[in-house]
């Protein structure tokens, strides 16, 4: 059963001059312990549909669709009272600055203890013990003394540590990490990755892993949705993504990615030319056409429609004969 | 909320000259408006004191006590002493105006002065000029005003002094980070690369570019320039051969229990003149400043 | 904590040493020697008063040894005497400190608390009517001169109305004693408390409101929202406790022009306190004691400001004294 189904979901910036459409047409299920990948460079409208998804965009952003369902329940027809019932104890979000993201003023534990409250209401003290056992199971050692610091007190990999104890305070079905290692070092960014694995694991959680870095993804989930200017081009398991890119901002993607072996020596990185269109500058055809290597009139006149192809899903109108193409990539990455 | 950056380029009224673009922002806000005409009337009646009542007016001219609407010679009433009110309010435009104005140049040439030679030399330079800003801030710019009248003796010059002397420490603090902001921007290190003096650099590459919150300031510190004029006016420290708004509010509060308008006139006028600045001053302020633009 | 005291102590010296710079130099400006100016121009002081002075000052040495003079006169908290009133300057101000700390800690409690909640509100309804009205009401108490509100009150209240005193601290004739006495001089505070009061609490409005919509854009409010807190709890303890930390600030800064409004609405209600005192000095050109009260209204400016310091550090965990 799937815990998460978004159908045909699309954001868009209402402006003086009409709207301006950030996420078109986005659709995704998501299993209980199923890890899917959102991946994209920034601007593509990866954090706005987390935002959607919990219900928090404000104007001008406006989201519709046919429905975004938690658990059987249409998100899109609740009211906000009900909403926020739900957001961080059934569906919970982590997010990119662990800095930023936690209250000043608060120490970490009241901050912790706030979603039990506010959810599951019952006395302090035993909000209390359990926040506490939150922040052991999130492996932040002294945790009892840890309790009453404040955020600045901490670092950033335990701070994130904070935030994932937060997120998982009332076990939620969905947990949605945006970008949740990007401001660690990589050393932490690896222990952070595992103990949302782990937890996953653990607690039957269906996770949606937001992220630009390609490399993470591979690891750390089981299916891939690789998003270009508010569309998803293609969607893959990881294994199949890496192995056999099929769409060409996947390929470029995975071209520009920094070697993945640890030998020292540094592959070449391939570049993809040219740069993500301004959301009031859309090509009229597919939104990759300017920078893609394949593209021809039919690219440039007409939006590719996404079709089942090789276990997933590809938007692309040359997606089939790619790899009779592939010199042409290859000339073009090296020129 | 995150905006991209290119939602605001293409929502912006891209494509017209930028000055009528902060213009047409600025007459969008109904508030700014509002201040925009209140100004304009305050600066018409300052225009038209003299064709309009070319005698002094201090001289008496009507009988006293007249109240307003009863005579249409004196459609605002005279004073204990047959002052005609209405001369009084125009002639006091000009004087509230002009000491404003100029009170609030002498504080914006030393806060700028100062706050830019702190922010781009830093070091000792900003920590003395920082500790004298410090002390200026810390006497009360009122009873500091106060004192300095008292002692020099009222006169138009030595009011606006006092005013213009005591009221800089916010602008020279606010032009000081404004201007370490700058100081190690692109266009600063390559200027001192190519050789630029420093005053042409301070000059001609940093003070154009915090003008922003620079004039949004200095339509403030008129406002508070006039109110510090009329409260020295109010307490006998006005310059005797002028009339002030404040003195007129001062005058008539001898005789609120009988002739409650001689006191209410010039007050309305003290307050929609600071009324009037505060209103441009916020428009201008979320005009200019992007971020005041989201909500 | 040591190092914060020290580096503070040295602050204050600084600022007594500048003070007593400005003054000096004040004084030097005016027409007349020094003892003819702080005689006051009554021309009523004796030869031998004005005798004493010019020792007091060392008129006949060089002018460096005159500053010496006067910042060791200073240092000793020895202000100088007023002849008018025939009191040292210290003496009369200590007379009349208290009734400036009543009127001064009323109006000022009475800006911050509903200045608080105004712009609480304002905020919270960012854009509709109530902001609107509240904004409005703000900019306009903002705008309008002090001693004009208080002309204005006392012509509704006192004169037209007759509910309040039109003047004064205490109604002296009636001879009220004990409770009976605090309601009185509850009922003459009134008046001047909220006309100083109200310039104040359109400042703080203006400000929490103003300050709350900016931390309403942070990250964590958005982590709150996130979490599902409620949005009343949001507002007030995520949003209010963030936005009040520059409300703190400005109370220090603000005091040093709040003691301005002091001289005005004393004039205006006759409250004998130190503004009162300040605009007498004025009135008779008691230059001593003008400079006087100007010297130890800094002095208050500095020490409330560290306190304000202390009470931050109180309030926000990052900041730790150094």
């Amino acid at each position: 059963m799937s815990l998460l189904d978004v159908k045909n979901l699309s954001i868009s910036f209402a402006t003086p001059r009409g709207r301006l459409a950030a996420v078109r047409d986005l659709s995704f299920s998501l299993k209980a312990g199923e890890t899917l990948a959102l991946v994209g460079e920034s601007g593509c409208g990866k954090s706005l549909t987390a935002l959607a998804l919990l219900g928090l965009l404000e104007p001008p952003a406006v989201m519709e669709g046919n429905g975004i369902f938690l658990e059987g329940r249409n998100l899109l027809t609740l009211d906000e009272p009900t909403l926020r019932s739900l957001r961080g104890s059934r569906i919970a979000m982590i997010f990119q600055e662990p800095m930023t993201a936690l209250n000043p003023v608060l120490t970490v534990g009241e901050q912790i203890m706030e979603v039990i409250t506010e959810h599951e209401g019952g006395g302090r003290r035993a909000a209390r013990a359990r926040a506490v056992a939150l922040m052991e199971k999130v492996r932040i050692p002294d945790a009892e003394r840890r309790f009453a610091e404040y955020p600045h007190r901490l670092s950033g990999g335990l701070r994130q540590r904070v935030m994932i104890a937060m997120a998982l305070a009332c076990s939620p079905a969905v947990l949605i990490a945006d970008e949740p290692t990007t401001a660690l070092d990589v050393t932490i960014q690896a222990q952070i990755l595992d103990l949302i694995g782990t937890l996953k694991r653990e607690n039957g959680t269906a996770v949606l892993f937001i992220t630009h870095d390609l490399g993470l993804v591979g690891q750390h989930a089981d299916r891939v949705m690789v998003m270009y200017a508010g569309r998803v081009v293609e969607e893959r398991t990881a294994a199949d993504l890496f192995a056999d890119p099929l769409h060409p901002y996947t390929r470029g993607l995975i071209a520009a990615r920094p070697g993945l072996g640890g030998s020292g020596r540094r592959e070449r990185l391939m570049e993809i030319p040219g740069t993500v269109p301004g959301l009031g500058a859309m090509p009229v055809g597919c939104a990759f056409s300017p920078r893609c290597a394949f593209a021809d009139d039919l690219c440039r006149s007409t939006v590719p429609t996404s079709i089942d192809q090789a276990g997933g899903r590809i938007a692309c109108h040359h997606s089939e004969g790619i790899h009779d193409r592939e010199p042409a990539i290859r000339r073009i990455g090296n020129s | 909320m995150a905006f991209p950056d290119s939602l605001i380029l293409s929502a912006d009224g891209t494509g017209s000259h930028p000055r009528f673009a902060l213009l047409r922002r600025l007459l969008r806000r109904p508030s700014a408006l509002c201040g925009l005409v209140l100004m304009a009337a305050i600066l018409a009646m300052a225009v038209l004191a003299h064709p309009l009542y070319p005698d002094d007016p201090l001289d008496m001219v009507a009988a006293p006590f007249l109240h307003p609407g009863t005579d249409a010679a004196f459609p605002l009433g005279s004073d204990m002493l047959g002052r005609d009110l209405a001369a009084g309010i125009f002639h006091g435009a000009r004087i509230s105006l002009l000491i404003g104005v100029v009170a609030a140049l002498v504080s914006l040439v030393i806060g700028i002065g100062i706050g830019a030679l702190s922010g781009y030399y830093g070091g000792r330079i900003d920590a003395g000029l920082m500790r004298l800003t410090e002390l200026f801030q810390t006497i009360p710019p009122f009873l500091f005003s106060l004192a300095i009248v008292a002692i020099l003796q009222p006169s138009i010059a030595t009011i606006t002094g006092a005013i213009g002397i005591t009221a800089w420490p916010g602008l020279a603090r606010l032009v000081r980070a404004e201007v370490l902001k700058l100081r190690h921007s692109e266009l600063v290190e390559a200027s001192i690369s190519l050789g630029a003096s420093d005053a042409r650099i301070i000059l001609l590459h940093i003070l154009p570019n915090v003008l922003a919150p620079i004039v949004v300031s200095a339509s403030i510190l008129v406002a508070s320039a006039i109110l510090s004029e009329s409260s020295l006016a109010f307490l006998g420290l006005g310059d005797p051969n002028v009339v002030s708004w404040g003195g007129m509010v001062g005058a008539g509060r001898e005789v609120i229990r009988t002739d409650w308008y001689v006191a209410t006139i010039p007050g309305i006028a003290i307050l929609a003149a600071v009324l009037a600045l505060n209103l441009l001053g916020d428009g201008l302020n979320d005009a200019l400043n992007r971020k005041g633009q989201r909500r | 904590m040591r190092r914060y005291l020290r580096r503070s102590l040295w602050q204050i010296g600084i600022v007594v040493l500048g003070i007593a710079t400005i003054n000096f130099f004040l004084l030097h400006l005016a027409p007349g020697d020094a003892a003819e100016v702080m005689a006051g121009e009554s021309g009523a002081a004796t030869a031998e008063y004005m005798a004493a002075l010019r020792q007091q000052f060392g008129i006949d040495q060089p002018l460096y040894l005159q500053f010496l003079r006067y910042v060791g006169h200073l240092l000793t908290l020895d202000l100088g005497y007023s002849f008018r009133e025939g009191m040292p300057v210290a003496e009369l101000m200590r007379q009349r400190l208290p009734a400036t700390l009543l009127l001064m800690g009323s109006s000022t409690a009475l800006a911050v608390s509903l200045g608080c909640v105004l712009g609480f509100m304002a905020a919270r309804r960012a854009g509709k009517i109530a902001d609107t009205v509240i904004s409005t009401l703000a900019l306009l108490f903002y705008a309008t001169p002090v001693f004009w509100v208080g002309v204005m009150l006392v012509m509704v209240f006192s004169v037209a109305l007759d509910w309040l005193p039109i003047g004064g601290m205490t109604s002296i004739e009636a001879g009220y004693r004990g409770w009976a006495l605090a309601g009185d001089v509850a009922r003459h505070l009134v008046l001047p408390a909220v006309t100083l009061g109200l310039f104040y609490l359109a400042i703080y409005t203006r400000l929490v409101r103003a300050s709350m919509l900016e931390v309403y854009h942070l990250d964590f409010v958005r982590t709150a929202r996130a979490k599902g807190v409620r949005p009343w709890r949001i507002a007030t303890r995520h949003v209010l406790r963030n936005a009040l930390l520059p409300v703190v600030t400005t109370l220090g800064v603000q005091l040093s022009s709040i003691l301005g409004g002091a001289v005005l609405v004393e004039t205006v209600f006759s409250w004998p306190g130190l503004g009162r005192l300040a605009f007498e000095a004025l009135f008779h050109r008691d230059l001593a004691l003008l400079l006087g009260i100007l010297f130890c209204s800094s002095l208050v400016v500095v020490f409330v400001n560290l306190a304000v310091d202390l009470i931050y550090t109180l309030l926000d965990p990052r900041i730790e004294l150094s």
